[in-house]
């Protein structure tokens, strides 16, 4: 085992019945025992739409992370408990969708920045534009942080669905 | 076909009850449940025992279940019926006790609409549980009570909430069997056997071994106990039980070294602190075991084995994680010793037991009773006698207690040689649990000899469940160690506040004598150390319940004591000892 008292940031992804009552049960573990919840999705993942998928990003230390695994593998209508960061290379992305409102120069400058993130304009009117864009939690904090300064309005994010590399399932 | 759909949700309860093999439930009528209520009325294979408020059915069910290792079952309307019982769901999901608690619910088509006695009952009860289910479709009836019945026995158990809205309850469905396996709950019970023989090693290079049981022995069945007491005499090893683990090894053992912890005994503790190979089973390292954790049991390598992953490495890291099943655990680690020819470092284990022997001979739970005639009764003296005469009369004894100094006495002075014999309240620490758990008891064991070692405080609590017990004539003792005194708090109060006694002081308590009158019990009183014998021949001779009040010394304190943020090895030893404590910390005054 690693140096249990060292931090760390967990991307755990969860396979759960899809049943109502089920995100309660996830977030009440979280904010009952006190764990840290960086970001959270979940939607439906398979055909007959009966399981879905939770992803969770945390932190913590590598003892609360095995703590907060072995207490969501517990909860009854959880079928799987994977983590990511641990299992192996993993790909996580999440989007967002960032408006940013101004005129002359930093309005084209936002436009530049944006461009250079290969952001997608999905919005505009004369003196806004909404951006789209898709990428590694970073990526996202780091254009959001260039936006600063020119103009930024409102930011909405999805959160991080994340993925094993290669052929691994969960 | 026809005859099956004709069937109203709450006769297909019902059946599905008793296919799951239910005999009792515990309960208390209201609007919501007035189907299943009529349901009842019609059938004789499931008794109802009516109790007087619901959170009494709830730690009635536990006792049941914790002395049959059966599921209890509950059965409560909707809204304040559902929230009485949310302390014994509680309680239950603490201690591990199996229990399935039916909750009524306004009809589906008011939910959420604020209509009378209307609660959001999953989401109250979702962390007072393992696991709830509301049933929004009468089909899904019976699937969701087979389901209830396996989560809350299987894998670590604990209580199950099955949220019933009255048209649910109504409307006719076809019956289900009980599916053969669940699509996503299937706990692990056997064990790695890689882990096992990883243990074998551990513990036969041990020189300073311990052995440190709880209450999961328990729950894996009277087997598990066997098993344990089989490994331990066949090792030699010093064994120590949590609160919860009382029994599961036999008390009278001279390889017992008595309940460890907060208020465990010297040399439990001791051989925690000292030793180099520590087994625990079953037991989950909680704060009142380990004291303060950076110096708990330093010295030590660790093996766990316990049925929930999440209880291993919570607290303390161990070496040898075991995933298993108590009995299932211990039988594989029992077979590999055996297969390996394992033998024992007998000269270095010779030395350990020295050792203990030394710590023994302090005799930390020793107490000073003045036997002069008039002279006031030590509530440890108490328990002992009890223990002593009820031990001679060879009589089945099943003890609960309510939560406290009495609990810690009865815990230190009464010896349990078997499982299944001791009921209280350990995670939670509920008062009020003695009484109706009892009731619980004495429902399954009608011949047995049922005695709640209680607390007049704590008593009080839930003391409307005398109407309970006169009703079906259960002939329960309740022992009350009188002290006048909401003890535990007193005592911290003492030791922690200056003497500060702060609202601890019992005023205006009941006369026990006549409220055991007013109930249709028999009622008995000691006030003298020369009174007590025969109070409690009398009370085992009643064949009726009784209400006992002892009278004892108020100013007593529960020791041994490892107070709050101290070490295993910084004690509080009692008056009858030298002074060998260690001070509270400011930061153990923060503590509970």
């Amino acid at each position: 085992m690693s140096d249990p008292m060292s931090t760390r940031t967990a991307t755990i992804s969860v396979l759960v019945d899809n049943e109502a009552g089920v995100l309660a049960r996830v977030t009440g573990l979280f904010s009952g025992r006190g764990y840290n919840i960086d970001s959270l999705t979940v939607a439906p993942v398979d055909a007959a739409g009966e399981l879905s998928r939770i992803n969770i990003v945390t932190s913590g230390t590598s003892m609360v992370i095995e703590q907060i695994k072995a207490q969501l593998d517990r909860l009854v209508p959880v079928h799987r408990v994977a983590d990511l960061s641990l299992e192996g290379p993993h790909v996580a992305r999440e989007m967002a969708l960032v408006k940013v409102v101004g005129t002359g120069e930093k309005r084209v400058e936002a436009l530049r920045i944006a461009d250079t993130f290969r952001a997608r304009v999905v919005d505009t009117t004369v003196e806004s534009f909404v951006f789209e864009l898709t990428g590694a939690t970073d990526k996202l904090d780091a254009f959001i942080a260039l936006m600063q300064d020119l103009g930024l309005a409102e930011v909405s994010r999805t959160g991080v669905a994340a993925l094993a590399r290669g052929k691994r399932t969960i | 076909m026809s005859a099956e759909a004709t069937q109203s949700g709450a006769e297909i309860l019902l059946r599905a009850l008793k296919d799951e093999g239910v005999e009792v439930i515990f309960g208390y009528p209201g609007g919501a449940v007035l189907p299943i209520y009529d349901a009842i009325f019609n059938q004789n294979a499931i008794r109802h025992i009516l109790v007087r408020q619901e959170g009494g059915a709830v730690h009635a069910a536990e006792g049941y279940a914790r002395s049959t290792g059966k599921v209890g079952v509950v059965l409560v309307t909707s809204g304040p019926g559902a929230t009485n019982a949310v302390t014994g769901l509680c309680d239950a999901l603490m201690d591990s006790i199996p229990v399935v608690c039916l909750t009524g619910q306004v009809p589906t088509h008011l939910i959420g609409n604020d209509a009378f006695q209307e609660a959001d009952t999953t989401g109250i009860t979702r962390p007072a549980t393992k696991h709830n289910y509301l049933v929004k479709r009468s089909e899904d009836l019976a699937r969701v009570v087979h389901e209830a019945f396996y989560v809350a026995r299987s894998g670590r158990p604990g209580p199950v909430v099955i949220d019933l809205p009255k048209d649910i309850l109504i409307n006719p469905a076809p019956y289900a069997e009980a599916a053969a396996t669940h699509k996503s709950y299937r706990p692990r019970t056997e064990p790695d056997m890689d882990q096992i023989a990883k243990a074998v090693a551990l513990l036969k290079s041990a020189k300073r071994p311990m052995i440190y049981a709880g209450g999961g022995v328990i729950n894996a069945g009277p087997e598990a106990s066997a098993l344990l007491t089989e490994f331990t005499r066949l090792t030699g090893f010093p064994i120590t039980n949590t609160l919860m683990g009382l029994g599961c090894y036999p008390a009278s053992d001279p390889q017992f070294l008595g309940m460890l912890g907060m208020h465990g005994t010297y040399e439990a503790n001791l051989a925690m602190h000292g030793c180099d190979v520590l087994l625990a089973v079953g037991a989950r390292f909680d704060d009142r075991i380990t004291g303060r954790l950076n110096a708990f049991s330093q010295g030590s390598r660790k093996i766990h084995i316990d049925i929930d992953s999440s209880s291993i490495n919570k607290n303390v890291p161990v070496e040898v994680p075991i995933v298993a099943d108590a009995a299932k655990g211990l039988k594989a680690l029992l077979s590999a010793w055996k297969a390996d020819d394992a033998k024992v470092d007998a000269p270095a284990i010779a030395t350990w037991w020295r050792q203990i022997d030394v710590w023994r001979a302090k005799d930390s739970l020793k107490f000073s009773q003045d036997m002069k005639p008039g002279s006031v009764i030590k509530p440890q003296y108490a328990v002992q006698r009890l223990y002593e005469i009820a031990r001679a009369r060879k009589q089945e004894v099943f003890i609960t207690t309510e939560v406290g100094q009495h609990q810690m006495w009865a815990a230190q002075h009464f010896k349990f040689e078997l499982p299944n014999r001791w009921m209280t309240s350990g995670g939670l620490g509920t008062m009020g649990y003695g009484l109706p758990a009892a009731m619980g008891v004495q429902i399954a064991h009608p011949d047995a000899l049922v005695v709640d070692i209680a607390g007049e405080a704590s008593t009080l609590m839930n003391i409307q469940e005398l109407g309970t017990i006169a009703q079906y004539k259960l002939p329960v003792k309740v022992f009350i160690l009188n002290n006048e005194y909401m003890g535990m708090v007193r005592q911290w109060q003492e030791l922690l506040h200056g003497g500060r006694y702060s609202e601890s002081y019992s005023a205006a308590l009941p006369d026990f004598v006549k409220l055991a009158d007013a109930f249709h019990a028999k009622g008995m009183r000691a006030t003298s150390v020369d009174q007590l014998d025969d109070v409690i021949i009398a009370m085992l001779d009643c064949p009726t319940a009784v209400i006992a009040d002892i009278a004892v010394d108020p100013t007593e304190n529960c020791f041994p004591m490892i107070p709050s943020g101290a070490a295993h090895n910084e004690m509080i030893l009692g008056p009858e000892h030298e002074s060998s404590g260690a001070a509270i910390s400011d930061a153990g005054m923060a503590l509970v």
